[in-house]
């Protein structure tokens, strides 16, 4: 206290003065700055990397690239790429959200919480172990379904043939994505779900909603940010995820639709990880330069997303 | 359309925790009813059962009858959500949806109802309603702007226009002016007078004055004592209650309340 008296600013009465609980606030406020700009510096040493290891490979002569040209040879990576994370996220987003509901607002308390492990356990499960799982029990599971889908509906482009003898498709991979992005969505949107307010939920009950209406009303559109969130970190992961596509698919350098054949479209973080260890000189800047493709890709679905969400701010409910 | 309220040794229970016991009491059609009386002793509590909206709560149940129009609203194979689209209820707080514009949230019960109201149809429903709330004047160029933007009286009147665009019977309101100032009070008082002109109007309020303004008959809630259930005291014309009650227990609540 001595001290504070001998620093007294002229002026400041003692009841007025900057006093040493402050200190906390500059702490603080230092501290959270700082990390917001490690981020920073962090992505732009990534971005620099990227773009620096990719220019060679961007301006060579397509002859001089072993992969061929360098627009020709990524085409059908991110197509398979964004192929089957969509694929992914059309099983997974629905799946989610039905279980986060159900978890929130139709099961008993035990069930919830015994679920709520499950589903977390399932996000601490390593991609190796899916890809495992992929190749070993659900590509063996998914064959008589294919062979199935394509005598029925082999008029559907989808659902093409020659099937798969192994099962190892594009939508094997899809599913196994499908899995692996499930806890994550599934964690999110119960978050959001479980902080609907309590007022808007009993205003459509009170309107004679049904749970279902309620829901509806209430429920999912106060959720969606959320949502769209969860459903953006998942499509991050799909969109990145490397080894189990990589052990699951039986990859080739094309682009189709069919989901039930052996020619199946490889995905950019596989096809890296597949060529990489072969790869010298300036194939490691090409495979680099396919990375930064799959780099703006996905910030250019987190921006769509992103712009999606402001638009209906007005009516977020978050004021 | 309005119809009688009759409540006949209506029993009230969360889980265990025994609530309200032995409510008997008439609402009449085009009337307003106010209840009033301490907090916690199941004001509230009694004005949801009338909607079957304690139920969405887990574990509570009751025991006893609600007769609207004669018709048990806990009779076997009666639908809660059927009984909600004809008892209508105003929270303490206001809560349109915030995602919904102004319009939509008028519509809000009509589309549950009926999801085949054509656009004509929708708009006088619209207009209708939010007149009847006494809030078409205020906000009807921008009917697409979203309802949390407007002002907490506003919102409220929203809510009651919300609430009456399914033309319900009966119009419960909890504490609906708790969250208001003093003219958006009036505001809300004033259409409590003409609601009553076509519903039965039932509230709740802590509000002495309120009561004695705006209600036909006033019924008095208290707790025998601490940890007992809540019980209704006493219900009477509100001009009885408050000048000539026959419990003593009502006159000492008025009169303390008074000062
Ligand atoms: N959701 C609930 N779960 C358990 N008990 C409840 C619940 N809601 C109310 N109660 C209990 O029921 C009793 C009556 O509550 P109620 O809300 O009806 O009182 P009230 O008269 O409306 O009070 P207030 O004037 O404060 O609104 C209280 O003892 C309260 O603790
Ligand atoms: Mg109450």
């Amino acid at each position: 206290m001595t001290a504070d008296t001998v620093t007294d600013p002229p002026g400041a009465p003692g009841a007025l003065r900057r006093t040493s609980r402050q200190i906390g606030d500059v702490v603080f406020k230092g501290f959270s700055t700082g990390s917001g700009i490690t981020i920073l510096v962090l992505l732009a040493a990534v971005a620099t990397f990227l773009v620096g290891m990719s220019i060679p490979a961007l301006t060579a002569d397509a002859a001089d690239l072993p992969f061929g040209d360098f627009w020709a040879y990524v085409a059908p990576y991110a197509f398979g790429t964004v192929w089957a994370a969509a694929l992914a996220m059309l099983f997974a987003v629905p799946l989610s959200v039905g279980i986060a509901l159900f978890l929130t607002h139709y099961a008993p308390k035990r069930v919830r919480q015994i679920f709520g492990y499950i589903i977390d356990l399932l996000a601490a499960v390593p991609s190796v172990v899916f890809g495992l799982w992929g190749i070993n029990v659900l590509a063996p599971l998914m064959r008589p379904l294919f062979v199935w889908l394509n005598q029925y509906l082999g008029w559907i482009p989808f659902f093409a043939g020659p099937v798969s003898g192994t099962g190892r498709t594009i939508l094997t991979a899809a599913v196994v994505l499908a899995v692996m992005v499930l806890p994550i969505i599934t964690a999110m949107c119960r978050e959001v779900f479980t902080q609907t307010p309590r007022l808007h939920e009993e205003a459509a009950l009170a309107l004679g909603a049904t749970r279902w209406e309620m829901i509806r009303q209430a429920v999912l559109p106060f959720g969606m940010p959320g949502i769209v969130s969860g459903c953006m970190l998942g499509l991050g992961r799909a969109l990145g995820e490397t080894m189990a596509v990589a052990m699951v698919l039986s990859p080739a350098a094309v682009i189709n639709v069919h989901l039930l054949t052996s020619s199946n479209p490889n995905t950019i973080a596989a096809n890296i990880a597949l060529a990489f260890p072969e790869a010298y000189q300036l194939g490691v800047n090409q495979l680099i330069a396919t990375g930064l493709v799959l780099f703006v890709i996905t910030l250019a679905v987190n921006m769509t997303a992103r712009w999606v969400v402001a638009r209906r701010k007005e009516f977020s409910g978050a004021n | 359309m309005s119809k009688r309220i009759e409540i006949k040794d209506l029993d009230i229970y969360y889980g265990k925790f025994h609530a309200v016991s032995g409510v008997n009491m008439t609402i009449q059609p085009r009337s307003v009813t106010a209840f009033i009386g301490s907090s916690g002793c199941g004001k509230s509590t009694v004005l949801r059962s009338i909607n079957r909206m304690h139920e969405v709560i887990d574990g509570a149940y009751s025991t006893g009858q609600v007769l609207l129009d004669g018709v048990d609203l806990y009779g076997p194979g009666v639908d809660p959500v059927r009984v909600r689209r004809q008892v209508g209820m105003v929270f303490q707080r206001p809560n349109p949806f915030p995602t919904m514009s102004i319009r939509e949230n008028v519509l809000a019960g009509v589309r549950l109802n009926n999801s085949k109201v054509t656009r004509p149809q929708a708009e006088e429903i619209v207009e209708k309603s939010l007149q009847a709330a006494n809030l078409w004047k205020e906000v009807k160029d921008r009917l697409d702007r979203p309802g949390s933007g407007l002002s907490g009286g506003q919102q409220q009147r929203l809510c009651i226009a919300r609430a009456i665009a399914i033309a319900p019977d009966v119009v419960l309101m909890d504490e609906p002016c708790s969250a208001l100032d003093p003219i958006s009070t009036l505001a809300i008082e004033d259409l409590i007078h003409q609601l009553k002109e076509e519903y039965t109007v039932v509230i709740v309020t802590h509000n002495m004055q309120q009561a004695a303004r705006v209600s036909d008959q006033t019924a008095f809630f208290n707790l025998k004592e601490q940890g007992k259930p809540g019980e209704l005291i006493e219900v009477a014309s509100t001009e009885k209650i408050f000048h000539n009650p026959d419990q003593k227990a009502t006159e000492d609540y008025i009169t303390g309340r008074f000062g």
